[in-house]
């Protein structure tokens, strides 16, 4: 008789569902650091794990919270400043009973009403704390969302290419269909209306019902920052097609240019006015994980709910509601980074300092390591504009190709593996994103000190170029 | 241009899965509290009752329980490690507190509570886990089949969705049983396979009726796959004997279901006769590895720890091989890892000070103090509701709940029918609209057809227990009255 725990008796959805962020290579770094090789990890967005310190004013609130006797202590103001001491206070108010309490299901309402308040200001327009639900973790918010959409494989989501593989994964483990949309790599990673009307088309021949389209702005991995015409048409294109809009915008504080500023497709929406503003769907979400902040291991984040109906915000309640509530430390984060301190507070030179430096050193970043792939052999790099990752295309020759094929591997995996062999640093294959047929690209994050980056960059063209000449016939490739 | 919209289908129609879960802990009668407490809210004095008690959800610092002073030191420190270098902290921070948070920070990536760990958890902090499992058992525990999760709950979906490949898995399930598993079973598109706990035997386990049970499914064309235990019982209470234990592990064996043991209240016993003995201990006493698969959970939520509002929790997985862990490592990586707070409490409820340490004195005692106190109240309100007319209540051995049976009369179940209600969620609005107390209808835990219960938690603070009891009692005998036949 076949097991429950045979490998042949698991979910299948299970058995299909990858996620390289964490797979192979970084399986293989992770060998080679118990090894005692040193080793980069740029495979995830996790700032703090490469030195990025964490904003002290967050912190001395959450110790705070966390115990609350020091609140109580006459020498709590050596150790506090004023302002932090306050704010604790507050939030402590807000929960019911401390840290320790489920909260609402839906999340703190007074923090909730906090992300209103900061949607409010960012956009210009109000918005309804109801529809706001605190979340482990933006990642938690898709999955729910994903899973409330999706009810059988002929159900399908646009999904753009390359894409964050938690959408691929969700996808899966749900048992839906992905829908790819290519983004133009020549034109600045953009998107290509036409391309998302063919795939919807062939979707729909094949049987396939598609009831959303995921975008990420700014983008992960490609890090564009889309326009305000880009996003107007988006929205256009999901009335025209009735699909809902899953918009993730984690990166929104990671903006590297001037000339594309971050603008949210809510507010995009509200300013096209009706039908467009009272019908289109959206989802929208954000985290603590990322943004100047990187509490990446807190796991807070959000979604707002615009046009759902009462009654499927009912179910996504319903839902949220046997997992009772999300952890309420993440949920304190994450009313501190919408109401963070302001001018005249006590703390805020220090907060604006340690912000301004983390940014302006991201953004240094950005251009060191663009400039830096695109100073080597057959590596052509799109300017990272926003987010926190680089994902240059590595222009193959046809003979390391081939040396992939033989080996079994997809070749920007072959190329990692002897990337992270080489050098120690790890990366993330771009078949793990998506990209075009015969096109390769690896991510890697931005996020290594601002010191080590010239020897990083430095240590990866040495590679490459070596690689190149290992691998190219004599008559190599143009760069653009 | 013109817009001509293709035909609409709309997100009104989303997964019926979703929309066929139901989770009663968090249900009707709780948003008619939530609305009730809006209106005292505005109309103080407009009910009968001056404040909502929430006695549906085992959430212990909501009511007022502290937490151990131990846990939150070392979380402070964590959270802002300034304050280990700070000559000020080390008078207000016990120095075990410090050099536990040291040691704990020097496990995490990137020495911050800020950085995603590793997709399992910490590796030091499994380690300490694994030493707390070890001593609690007497057997050794390997940190590497241990998966750190958002709370216990987390780790049931994964494990559900692992297993079930479609509604042709069935998953045996105790009834009455803690509604997060009917609501993941019914998510991931499996088939709850009951088996109903022996109400007049103190809620006890019976091999042959689960027996019964599992060739009756499997006679349906039920592919069976695994058993869940709640040790100590939620909603019922009971803490399993060791002979029960043996009797459920050897019926997995030979039937080769996977035990997926719940014991998330292990750290709450209440009686001298019983001990917790977790599935884990029995099985290595007797099973061999390639024998029987077991996942047992654990959380920090419950216990004298109560530290539910932090989502932490555990997995330990004996007898899975290493493709099938993979597997389950895979999909824990797609969410990249649970909260770092929760992580370290799992290490610390697992490891907690030790005597001769310089917080242990202050451990034990609030430690103590709370177990004690929760065991006085579940009797204090064990013995109001077996006072009460057609009330019989079984004595609560251990977790956090009491599930008295009532006996309604048959023209309250009538008046149920006419107001189109479950009869028990018909008593249980009653009783929250006359005194402001909310319990959960037996019919959101499953119950024998014809039974009706009611769970209470033993919650709320000691000093407010003989005013919740003489409201129970005032409120029955009027409901009794009103419907007698």
């Amino acid at each position: 008789m076949a097991k429950p725990l045979d490998y042949e008796s698991l979910n299948e959805n299970v058995k299909k569902t990858a996620y390289a962020v964490r797979g192979e290579l970084y399986l293989r770094a992770s060998e080679l650091q118990k090894e005692g090789k040193k080793i980069i990890f740029t495979n995830v967005g996790n700032p703090h794990a490469l030195g990025q310190k964490p904003l002290t004013f967050p912190r001395q609130v959450v110790a705070l919270c966390q115990a609350p006797f020091l609140l109580d202590d006459p020498n709590v103001g050596l150790l506090f400043p004023a302002d932090a001491i306050a704010r604790a206070k507050h939030y402590l108010q807000l929960t019911s009973g401390g840290l320790g309490a489920y909260s609402d299901s839906r999340g703190i309402p007074g923090v909730r009403k906090e992300v209103a308040e900061f949607i409010e200001r960012r956009d210009g327009y109000p918005t309804d704390p109801e529809l706001i639900f605190l979340t482990d973790g933006a990642s938690k918010g898709v999955m729910q969302m994903l899973n409330a959409i999706i009810r059988n494989e002929n159900d399908g989501i646009l999904v753009p290419v390359p894409q964050y593989p938690l959408y691929s994964a969700a996808i899966t483990l749900y048992g839906g269909s992905l829908v790819p949309y290519y983004l133009e790599e020549e034109a600045n990673w953009s998107l290509d209306f036409n391309n998302i009307r063919q795939s919807i088309a062939s979707a729909r021949s094949k049987g396939i019902t598609v009831r959303a389209m995921v975008i990420i702005n700014p983008g992960n991995p490609t890090g564009q920052c889309l326009s305000e015409a880009n996003i107007r048409e988006l929205l256009r294109f999901c009335f025209l097609e009735n699909l809902v809009l899953l918009a993730d915008e984690v990166y929104q504080q990671n903006i590297y240019q001037d000339e594309r500023p971050f603008i949210s497709a809510r507010k995009i929406l509200f300013d096209m006015g009706p039908p467009l503003s009272k019908e289109v769907q959206l989802v929208s979400f954000h985290t603590v994980s990322k943004g100047y902040w990187g509490e990446c291991g807190q796991r807070g984040g959000y979604f707002e709910m615009t046009n759902l109906s009462p009654k499927t915000v009912d179910e996504i309640y319903k839902v949220a509601s046997i997992s009772l509530s999300p952890n309420v430390p993440g949920q304190i984060f994450m009313g501190l980074m919408v109401n963070p301190p302001k001018p005249g507070d006590i703390s805020y030179f220090k907060f604006e300092q340690e912000s301004k430096a983390i940014m302006e050193s991201l953004r240094k970043r950005a251009r060191i390591m663009t400039d830096g792939f695109n100073s080597c052999r057959n590596v052509v790099c799109n300017f990272t504009e926003g987010a926190m990752y680089s994902f240059p295309q590595i222009r193959l020759p046809a003979r390391a190709i081939e040396a992939a094929k033989s080996a079994g591997k997809a070749p920007d995996v072959l190329y990692c593996l002897k990337l992270l062999e080489a050098t120690g640093i790890s990366t993330v294959p771009g078949s793990g994103f998506g990209q075009k047929e015969g096109v390769f690209h690896l991510r890697t994050t931005i996020l290594p000190a601002e010191e080590d980056m010239p020897a990083i960059m430095e240590s990866f063209k040495k590679f490459n170029d070596a690689f190149m000449e290992e691998y190219e016939d004599y008559r190599g490739y143009s760069r653009m | 241009m013109s817009f001509i919209k293709t035909p609409a289908v709309p997100v009104e129609s989303i997964n019926p899965k979703v929309k066929d879960c139901e989770y009663a802990v968090r249900g009707e009668i709780f948003n008619h509290a939530q609305r009730l407490q809006e209106e005292l809210e505005k109309n103080p004095g407009s009910r009968p009752f001056d404040e909502i008690t929430y006695c549906n959800l085992g959430n212990p610092q909501a009511l007022g329980q502290k937490p151990i002073t131990f846990f939150r030191q070392v979380l402070a420190l964590c959270e802002y490690p300034a304050l280990l270098d700070s000559d000020e902290a080390h008078k207000i921070f016990s120095s075990d507190a410090i050099s536990r948070a040291k040691k704990i920070l020097s496990t995490l990536t990137g020495k911050s509570t800020g950085a995603y760990s590793h997709s399992k958890g910490a590796k030091g902090l499994r380690e300490m886990i694994a030493d707390g499992i070890a001593l609690r058992d007497g057997y050794p525990a390997n940190p590497e089949d241990i998966f750190l999760t958002d709370g216990a709950s987390a780790a049931v979906h994964m494990i559900m969705q692992l297993l079930i490949r479609s509604e042709n898995d069935g998953i045996l399930c105790p009834i009455p049983q803690y509604p997060l598993y009917s609501a993941a079973i019914t998510l991931h598109g499996g088939t709850l396979v009951p088996y109903y706990l022996s109400e007049s035997n103190n809620w006890g386990l019976e091999v042959f009726e689960l027996k019964g049970r599992l060739d009756l499914a499997r006679e349906n064309g039920i592919s069976v796959k695994a058993m869940v235990v709640i040790n100590p019982g939620n909603p019922t209470g009971q803490v399993l004997s060791e002979s029960n234990q043996q009797e459920i592990v050897e019926l997995c064996r030979k039937e080769g279901l996977v035990l997926l043991a719940d014991e998330v209240y292990q750290d709450n016993v209440y009686v001298k006769d019983k001990k917790f003995i977790s599935f884990k201990r029995i099985i290595r006493s007797g099973y061999r590895d390639d024998e029987i698969s077991v996942v047992s959970f654990q959380s920090i939520s419950k216990g004298y720890y109560g530290e539910c509002g932090k989502r932490g929790g555990y997995i330990e997985l004996c007898g899975f091989r290493e493709d099938v862990k993979d597997q389950i490592y895979k999909v824990a990586s797609v969410n990249l890892c649970s909260n770092t707070t929760g992580q370290i409490l799992a290490s610390l409820i697992m490891n907690p000070p030790k005597p001769g340490e310089e917080s242990h004195k202050l451990f034990f005692s609030e430690k103590e103090a709370i177990l004690s106190s929760l065991g006085r109240r579940a009797k204090a309100l064990e013995d109001a509701f077996n006072s009460m007319e057609g009330v019989s209540c079984q004595k609560a051995e251990g977790a956090m709940y009491l599930f008295p049976r009532i006996k309604l009369p048959n023209k309250a179940i009538d008046a149920a029918d006419k107001a189109g209600m479950v009869p028990d969620a018909f008593y249980a609005l009653r009783l929250l609209d006359a005194t402001g107390l909310v319990l959960v209808p037996g019919s959101g835990f499953g119950q024998v057809p014809g039974t009706w219960h009611v769970r209470t938690t033993i919650l709320p603070d000691e000093s407010k227990i003989p005013d919740i009891v003489s409201r129970l009692k005032t409120f029955h005998e009027s409901f009794m009255r009103e419907f007698q036949d």
